[in-house]
């Protein structure tokens, strides 16, 4: 939708927006599982963190990742029972499903009953600055999905993680 | 001892209420617009045309008769006032027999004048293009399958005609649809020009998906009408099968809609980055017409440096793979 060209039609301008409103609506669904799920289950746990001494835990991981990794260094924080996720894992988690989710999703719902928006913010139309605004954190996922992706693909093989997000047991190797 | 009735605070709330009622009350006198002008010819006219009724007097017996006025013979003293011809006298257009009352059958030949015909080859209207407009017109639909059934007249109400100036977007549309409408959404004017049916418009764009916004939001000549670059309005209807029908055509950075609805916009302000709908982001949203070249640009960077991260630690991954198998 973003990219729609007289000159190069990949998909269809109105299936593109069928598929993309439909998809954000089941999305919504699929999101309120999350949080509802995170409040009652054990689950939630792993999405709070303490803040102090939170920054050396992320440069900590971060150096694994850049330079550890390469030279033989072990996985500084291991995966257990307690700990679901690494720090840069935990960062990035929390930011998307609790800050950028919520965010698209009212912009999201707001676009489709833009009689709600306020009409105008400064010299700007509201509806435009609320697309924009939608679209700008749509981009900031669509990242996020493609470095996750890749990051899933550094476990201990590379397809373990894979391996665990479907069956959910994370294997120890020592 | 003075007692104080009223509190400091309670004191300067009314003053400031006070000075708003002042300040509200003056500015809406100020702003009040002059009373549109007639001529006084044309008041005469209009003492029986600008009514649903009109009174015969014949001057031998005395007799007096109140008659209605046909609706078409009719004209709204207040909208001709504010209108582009307003001020003319009715016989400046009109032949000068219809002085005489009752009017005699010459005025039946009277020649009808077309925009062109005061319009053609004058200086002073000249960034109008009458001209362009004329030939545009010649080739549209309705010239040629209509003829002489059509003239300006059919659409432009020639006592009431006046430019729309600057009014909003939405304005502008329903104004320009009520043109098209006014045959096309009605059964009886539609059968005055053309035996065929009247096509069911609401129908006919089934296709078009949200068709009430659409309605709303853009005019039925930004689709039905070819566009011309040198006149402000596009005034070459095409045959209903030869409409856009492709939404990429307006849903795009490069809309089409730059060219005919926001076309006095983008006369008024010009983007040199070349992304034009800067201007059709403020005035209304359209999917995939909102891209902004700032935005833009940063995503494709940030969007080119991830991809780089990646291909550097894929690098070395595969580096530092190669050597352990090695091993």
């Amino acid at each position: 939708m973003q990219y729609a060209s007289a000159e190069s039609p990949f998909i269809r301008f109105n299936i593109a927006v069928s598929m993309h409103n439909i998809s954000g609506i089941l999305l919504t669904v699929s999101y309120l599982m999350f949080v509802i799920g995170n409040l009652t289950t054990g689950n939630g746990k792993y999405y709070r963190q303490r803040i102090k001494g939170y920054l050396a835990e992320v440069l900590k991981q971060a150096r694994y990742y850049s330079y550890g990794m390469f030279v033989g260094e072990s996985a500084p924080f291991k995966i257990n029972e307690e700990r679901k996720f690494n720090p840069i894992q935990k960062l990035t988690y929390i930011l998307i499903m609790y800050v950028a989710m919520p965010f698209i999703f009212i912009t999201g719902w707001a676009l489709l009953f833009p009689e709600f928006i306020v009409t105008r913010l400064f010299q700007f139309g509201g509806i435009t600055l609320t697309s924009i605004f939608h679209a700008m954190l749509g981009f900031l996922v669509s990242l996020f999905l493609i470095i996750h992706v890749y990051f899933c693909t550094i476990g201990h093989t590379f397809a373990s993680n894979f391996k665990s997000m479907i069956d959910g047991y994370h294997e120890t190797h020592n | 001892m003075i007692k104080r009735l009223i509190s400091g605070k309670q004191f300067y709330l009314a003053a400031f209420i006070g000075i708003l009622l002042v300040f509200f009350s003056v500015f809406s006198v100020v702003s009040q617009e002059k009373a549109p002008q007639l001529s006084e010819e044309s008041q005469q006219c209009l003492n029986c045309h600008g009514g649903a009724h009109y009174t015969l007097s014949d001057s031998t017996s005395g007799d007096e008769v109140k008659l209605s006025m046909y609706r078409e013979l009719r004209v709204d003293p207040l909208l001709l006032a504010g209108s582009t011809h307003g001020n003319f006298k009715c016989t400046d257009c009109h032949s000068s027999d219809y002085e005489i009352t009752p009017h005699p059958v010459s005025v039946k030949f009277e020649t009808n004048y077309a925009c062109i015909d005061c319009h053609g080859g004058d200086e002073a209207y000249a960034s109008f293009k009458f001209e362009t407009i004329e030939e545009e017109y010649g080739k549209s639909v309705h010239a040629q399958m209509l003829g002489e059934d059509f003239s300006c007249w059919s659409c432009h109400n020639p006592h009431y005609y006046k430019l729309s100036g600057d009014i909003p977007i939405e304005k502008r549309v329903a104004v320009d649809n009520e043109m098209c409408l006014q045959c096309h959404g009605n059964q009886i004017k539609f059968s005055d020009l053309t035996e065929r049916e009247l096509p069911i418009l609401i129908d006919k764009h089934d296709w078009l998906p949200n068709q009430a916004l659409h309605f709303r939001k853009v005019r039925c000549i930004d689709c039905h009408a070819e566009q011309n670059d040198s006149i402000m309005v596009a005034h070459l209807i095409k045959p209903s099968s030869q409409a856009i029908n492709d939404c990429v055509k307006c849903h795009s950075t490069n809309s089409i809609l730059v060219t005919s609805l926001y076309k006095h916009e983008v006369a008024q302000q010009r983007n040199e980055a070349g992304f034009y709908n800067g201007i059709i982001m403020n005035q209304a949203y359209m999917i995939s017409a909102n891209r902004n070249y700032f935005l833009n640009l940063a995503s494709i960077i940030v969007f080119g440096l991830t991809l780089l991260a990646i291909a550097v630690h894929v690098f070395f991954r595969t580096r530092k793979s190669t050597s352990n198998a090695s091993k």
